[in-house]
């Protein structure tokens, strides 16, 4: 046995044991109703309610407003406009060009101008009547390509070049063109957005706010009121559901409690309605994008070239990172020597367009899937056929100059055909069609791959604190907010192993900025790695020192290997008298410091902007999805049948929570390629502005077979415990759903004239089977 | 004074009776595990149970407290979540827990006080049931999957549940904490106490009759909760659902699940649980009356296609006096019908149709718990030789209220259905309606959809709608 002074390994199978013991840790709390969301905070007496007056009109100047009568009715304590913001009128994050409150312009329906103040919801309500407005209108832009032709840019078009695109393209022997679109998604987190807020000394305020970004809510609230961060402290307590709309957009409902508080020292409560949530918010930005890819005899895919028009709504918040990402998955899974991909942030009258599980590389698969999909149907061959051939593998070059490693597109792609026997379902489905005159079924293929990391470099950072009681129980804090994603589950894990502790002495604590500041956002599916490396790290000095304690102080073998393993501490491989709990005791009597603060930063990370090229993500994560749908050709409706999935978990550290995520980002996956359609008419007023109009699924509406196959990997060093990132990738085989009923539509109606538009809704359905291309 | 069972609790709320049951027990009682999703019935975050007699049986129903109006809890059992929490969780609250089919948890009390509903429930027993019991709660991290699981785990538990004393069993079993035992006898007892100081009904000239709030409390919370109310709900002369001299009378407070569960109706419509998975949820079924669904006027409300293609009547009560008129002269126009202020629905009645010549149709963005893009019904009434001897056709979504076919059913009176036949009525019913695009499908997308389901109702003549579509 060789001796060894260093910290060992922890080794994945102990993170499943934990898991097997705890689960989800938080299920408990949710099926008692006993977790506590932001609205169910005990809030002191003297509560004000602040409900926001937004404009009604999606474009114009503000020519007169009056409030002077809502102010004055019973219950009104005030009514707050730009003019009373204490320090900037501004909450842009990545660009400063979006106003807390409306001053003299509105640039969408539904923009925040006022915030009616009162002592209860339905005076506040009253008010909200009462308020009389008059805008000269502006002209309304709610279509990208409009916007772009104008030249209204949120920021600077992006552009991924790799080889020539224009000597490709010539010797390509198919070339195919055209055009896809894909829509908009309400991230419907089932807790809407909000914020609690009291004043406390220093001219302080405490919030507590459902935000994915509690630095992003402490930064803007500080601008707002004009005051360092150190007197802003947000805490999160855990969001029912965030889904990316709580990454940017949280922090203004922040805001508003915050200043509310701050001014009027009472404590304030900004929760919209679901319909003002719905009318006031950004979703997933809509793109429309144009394609053209070029093909050898081999039907390998020499070129490539795109250019998305996304809509950015009227303001940046995240567009221009999700515009980035965009590029980044232009080519999915495929490698392709020739691309040159471009993107355009485009400006229009909506609520500002945000983040959603994805961050713009769906809208980007979107588009080559359709290209490959389109070549495919005009070549007569299935889409599979150019997919598989194009698959990316071990050192090929991504377009933004990062060499691909321990690729898994081919290896999970082969598991799919083999495992789920596609060829001979394909034949199946073949005969299902020419039996049926009114059901059709469809199939499709999806592939991912999906980088991780935040593509900004520097948000790749994460702290954490624990905290070891005397009593031998643990306290951790870390910058990872719990939103559904069960990062709670992980993070207790890590601890667990790491100090080799039973479950139930270790606490996971609020997300607080007092406790571990200057987080990046639970978002780009890195928090459990990040926030979890921090962990590791804060924990492994406090066993550090609790080992050099036990070496000095109590075996005096300055070589002794020293194991912790279910709350004994083994020395040399023997099992000592001390156990965690009086060890812990000896070393508070001896003045060891239990606490720690632990830091991590992504090693190997960079991207250079002014090249776009780089190493930008830690490592990818990849799968493939088999879809298959039945259509019923008479009603235009159809249902999913079954999704069949290999999936790269890489060594998943928590089979159940892991599963989950997979599990319901397909779904949520599906929901956007089929029921949910954001409709905004011309005056940029949005029609699907409540769950009555806007549909997302339901248990009848998910796959009635739904498998999901752990591929076996070794996992990534950079991932958490080896366990890769989970969060967005799943979304993606949601894509297949979109050519599985594409295919059965064409298979009731060859000539179909059915566009590549995403939601494939029952409508567009309906209208692809009866309508024909007339040559 | 509004009186009722909270959990184990006798509670008085003065509240007005038009507020929601939901802020009564969130900000009065600070029973939070009851979340707040939309406010209007469509997301089941703030299901609850509602624990009433029904043929002298106490029998719970899920409901979205988001709507339900207060007044609506008058002598009855309201159950939160706090209410089935006990010192262990209960085996639905622990099944969820092994299966994790709880992600971010703000949907999780919704699920799991419906899947209680469903354990509660004396007949619900198979899987298809529990689904059923949970069609009205949406989870947005979609784990649908791992609820599916549970629900599987469940339904196998019930099948050992005994036709008798089942509240023992249950709470033998920790479905329920034991104060279950009692509540039977403490409610009749508040009922009794609650009888005899009931006032005479009041005329309700100038207050809100009220059902069950799923559209009004949806439209205008505010204004309901400074109404003076009538609540008609409990009304029991409103509940009936009878025959009468051959013709079916159902009660203007008739829910859509009493008309779904009555075994009368049932064996008129022999498809109707089929068409009522089309409609809404079954937390609103619970509470949506018959007379609601009417008077609201939507143009594409479903029970109103349904009774319109019944070639229903309706008795209108004022004062006392009833006057009957036919359902399709009911509607005037947008939101506008044939009703005085101070009238009220007292029966809808219609001839039972026979031999399964009914047909219920509806596409929806999302099949359930949805609201039709266009939805139509038809009673087709054939002759021995083919011959329409009668038809009634109705369709939603494509007027400004529930359209009757006149026209187009008037053509088809007397014909033999051919391909040819079916397009000239095509064409003369794309003359009598007139959709709009809105957020539930453009105008063409309906003129196209209705024609569809058009030809559905003819499924017994395929060889003639192929000819049409040309396949």
């Amino acid at each position: 046995m060789q001796k060894s002074s260093t910290i060992k390994d922890n080794s994945p199978e102990t993170a499943e044991d934990v898991a097997g013991q705890i689960g989800n840790i938080d299920a408990a709390g949710h099926v008692t109703g006993e977790s506590i969301y932001v609205d169910d905070i005990p809030v002191m007496e003297g509560m004000l309610f602040v409900k926001v007056f937004d404009s009604p009109v999606a474009h114009g100047k503000i020519k007169r407003i009056d409030f002077s009568e809502a102010e004055q009715m019973e219950g009104v304590v005030k009514i707050f406009s730009y003019k009373d913001i204490p320090g900037e009128n501004q909450i842009g994050g990545i660009i400063q060009d979006e106003p807390l409150l409306a001053d003299d312009e509105v640039h969408f329906r539904g923009q925040p101008i006022l915030l009616i103040v009162a002592e209860n919801e339905e005076a506040a309500e009253e008010a909200f009547e009462k308020i009389k407005i008059e805008i000269d209108p502006l002209p309304i832009i709610t279509d990208p390509r409009i916007a772009f032709e104008q030249g209204k840019l949120l920021s600077a078009s992006r552009k991924f070049v790799v080889g020539d695109i224009n000597d490709a393209f010539k010797n390509c022997k198919y070339i195919f063109e055209g055009q896809a679109e894909s829509g908009g998604q309400e991230q419907l987190y089932l807790e809407t957005q909000g914020a609690y807020a009291y004043p406390t000394e220093h001219d302080s305020v405490k919030i507590f706010s459902s935000t994915q970004g509690p630095t992003q809510v402490q930064r803007t609230v500080a601008r707002v009121l004009g005051v360092g961060m150190n007197k802003v402290e947000v805490d999160v307590p855990r969001l029912g559901g965030g889904f990316g709309g709580k990454e940017d957009q949280a922090s203004a409902w922040g805001a508003y409690a915050a200043m509310v508080a701050w001014i009027l020292k009472r404590p304030a409560k900004a929760i919209p309605h679901r319909m003002e949530d719905m009318r006031m918010t950004g979703k997933r930005n809509p793109y429309s994008s144009d394609f053209k890819i070029g093909l050898d005899e081999e039907l390998k895919i020499v070129a490539y070239e795109a250019t998305f028009y996304q809509n950015g709504g009227a303001a940046a918040d995240l567009s221009p990172a999700i515009l980035e990402r965009t590029l980044f998955h232009a080519t999915n899974s495929y490698f392709v020597p020739n691309v040159k991909v471009t993107a355009h942030s485009c400006k229009t009258n909506l609520p500002p367009n945000t983040a959603f599980r994805g961050f713009g590389g769906p809208q980007g698969m979107f588009v080559i899937e359709s290209a490959i999909d389109h070549a495919a149907k005009d070549l007569k061959i299935s889409a599979d056929i150019i997919q598989r051939k194009n698959m990316m593998d071990n050192g090929d070059e991504l377009p933004y100059g990062q060499v691909v490693k321990e690729c898994q597109s081919k290896s999970c792609w082969d598991e799919v055909m083999e495992l789920y026997e596609v060829e001979s379902t394909k034949k199946e489905i073949e005969k299902f069609n020419q039996q049926n005159d009114f059901l059709k079924k469809g199939l499709s293929l999806m592939p991912i791959c999906f980088g991780i990391s935040f593509t900004n470099t520097m948000m790749n950072q994460a702290r954490a604190l624990v905290h070891v009681y005397s009593d031998g129980t643990v306290g951790i804090s870390t910058g990872a907010v719990e939103m559904g994603q069960g990062v709670n589950s992980k993070m207790l894990q890590v601890a667990a192993i790491c100090f080799g502790l039973s479950p139930e002495k270790i606490k996971l604590e609020t997300t607080n900025t007092t406790r571990v500041a200057n987080t990046s956002p639970s978002a780009a599916s890195s928090t459990a790695d990040l926030n979890g490396k921090a962990l590791q790290d804060a924990c492994n000095q406090i066993k550090k020192r609790l080992f050099d304690f036990i070496k000095t102080d109590l075996t005096g073998d300055e070589d002794a290997d020293i194991e912790l393993k279910n709350e004994v501490v083994y020395i040399n491989d023997e099992a000592s008298i001390f156990n965690w709990k009086n060890l812990i005791q000896q070393a508070f009597m001896k003045r060891i410091n239990l606490s720690a603060k632990g830091h991590y930063a992504t090693p190997i990370i960079n991207f250079d902007k002014t090249i776009e090229k780089g190493h930008p993500f830690a490592y990818h994560v990849y799968g493939t999805a088999l879809t298959m749908v039945t259509v019923d050709c008479l009603r235009g409706t159809y249902e999913i049948d079954a999704v069949k999935v290999v999936h790269d978990f890489g060594s998943s550290m928590n089979q159940a929570v892991d599963l989950g995520q997979c599990e319901g980002g397909i779904v949520q996956g599906i929901g956007w390629m089929t029921m949910e359609e954001i409709i905004y008419n011309e005056e940029g007023k949005l029609l699907s502005n409540a769950l009555s109009t806007y549909k997302i699924p339901d248990i009848y509406s998910v796959p009635k077979i739904l498998d999901v196959k752990f591929l076996n990997t070794d996992g990534n060093d950079l991932a958490i415990l080896k366990s890769k990132a989970v969060g967005e990738p799943p979304l993606m085989y949601g894509i297949g759903a979109y050519f599985a009923i594409r295919n059965a539509v064409l298979a009731f109606n060859p000539t179909s004239t059915i566009a590549y538009h995403a939601p494939i809704t029952p409508e567009k359905v309906l209208m692809g089977l009866y309508t024909h291309d007339e040559q | 004074m509004i009186e009722f069972i909270l959990n184990n609790q006798l509670v008085k709320a003065e509240q007005a009776s038009g507020s929601t049951v939901l802020d009564y027990i969130r900000y009065y009682k600070r029973l939070v595990g009851t979340k707040i999703g939309c406010r209007e019935g469509d997301c089941g975050a703030c299901t609850i149970l509602v624990g009433d007699f029904e043929k002298g049986k106490l029998i719970y129903r899920s409901m979205t407290s988001c709507l339900m109006p207060l007044g609506n809890a008058h002598g009855k059992h309201i159950l939160s979540v706090e209410g089935i929490n006990s010192d262990q969780l209960s085996p639905v609250q622990q099944t969820l827990v092994d299966t994790d089919g709880t992600q971010c948890g703000f949907c999780t009390i919704g699920f799991v006080m419906s899947l209680t509903g469903y354990v509660l429930n004396d007949t619900a027993k198979n899987y298809d049931d529990a689904i059923a019991a949970i069609d009205g709660n949406i989870c947005r991290c979609t784990g649908y999957k791992s609820i599916e699981r549970a629900v599987a785990i469940l339904s196998e538990k019930m099948n050992d549940k005994p036709e008798q004393e089942t509240v023992q069993w249950l709470v033998d079993k920790e479905f329920i904490p034991d104060y279950f035992l009692e509540i039977t006898s403490r409610l009749k007892s508040l009922r009794e106490k609650i009888n005899k100081e009931a006032d005479t009904i009041k005329p309700i000239v100038q207050k809100l009759v009220l059902g069950g709030g799923t559209d009004l409390i949806v439209q205008k919370a505010l204004s309901v909760k400074k109404s003076d109310v009538v609540h008609v709900f409990d009304a029991g002369h409103l509940q009936e659902i009878k025959l009468v001299s051959g013709q079916c009378h159902i009660g203007a407070a008739v829910t859509v699940t009493a008309f779904a569960e009555s075994k009368l109706i049932q064996g008129f419509f022999p498809e109707l649980k089929k068409y009522i998975k089309l409609i809404s949820s079954t937390p609103i079924r619970n509470m949506a009356t018959m007379a609601g669904n009417l008077v609201n006027a939507s143009p594409i409300g479903d029970m109103s296609i349904f009774f319109l293609a019944l070639d229903s009547d309706i008795l209108l009560n004022k004062d006392g006096a009833t006057r009957a008129i036919k359902l399709k002269d009911f509607y005037k126009g947008y939101k506008h019908i044939d009703k005085a202020a101070d009238e009220i629905i007292e029966a809808i009645v219609f001839t039972p149709p026979q031999n399964n010549n009914f047909n219920f149709e509806k596409v929806s963005k999302r099949t359930h718990l949805d609201i039709a893009s266009v939805n139509s019904a038809c009673l087709l009434i054939q002759s021995g030789d083919g011959k329409i001897e009668d038809v009634h056709i109705s369709a939603g979504g494509v007027a400004p209220f529930p359209k009757y076919l006149k026209e187009t059913t008037s053509f088809l009176r007397g014909k033999r259905i051919d391909a040819e036949v079916l397009k000239e009525a095509i064409t003369i019913m794309n003359t009598e309606i007139a959709p709009i695009s809105d957020a539930r499908g453009t105008a063409d997308y309906k003129r196209l959809l209705l024609r569809q389901l058009f030809l559905a109702h003819f499924k017994n003549e395929i060889t003639s709608v192929k000819k049409l579509i040309g396949i």
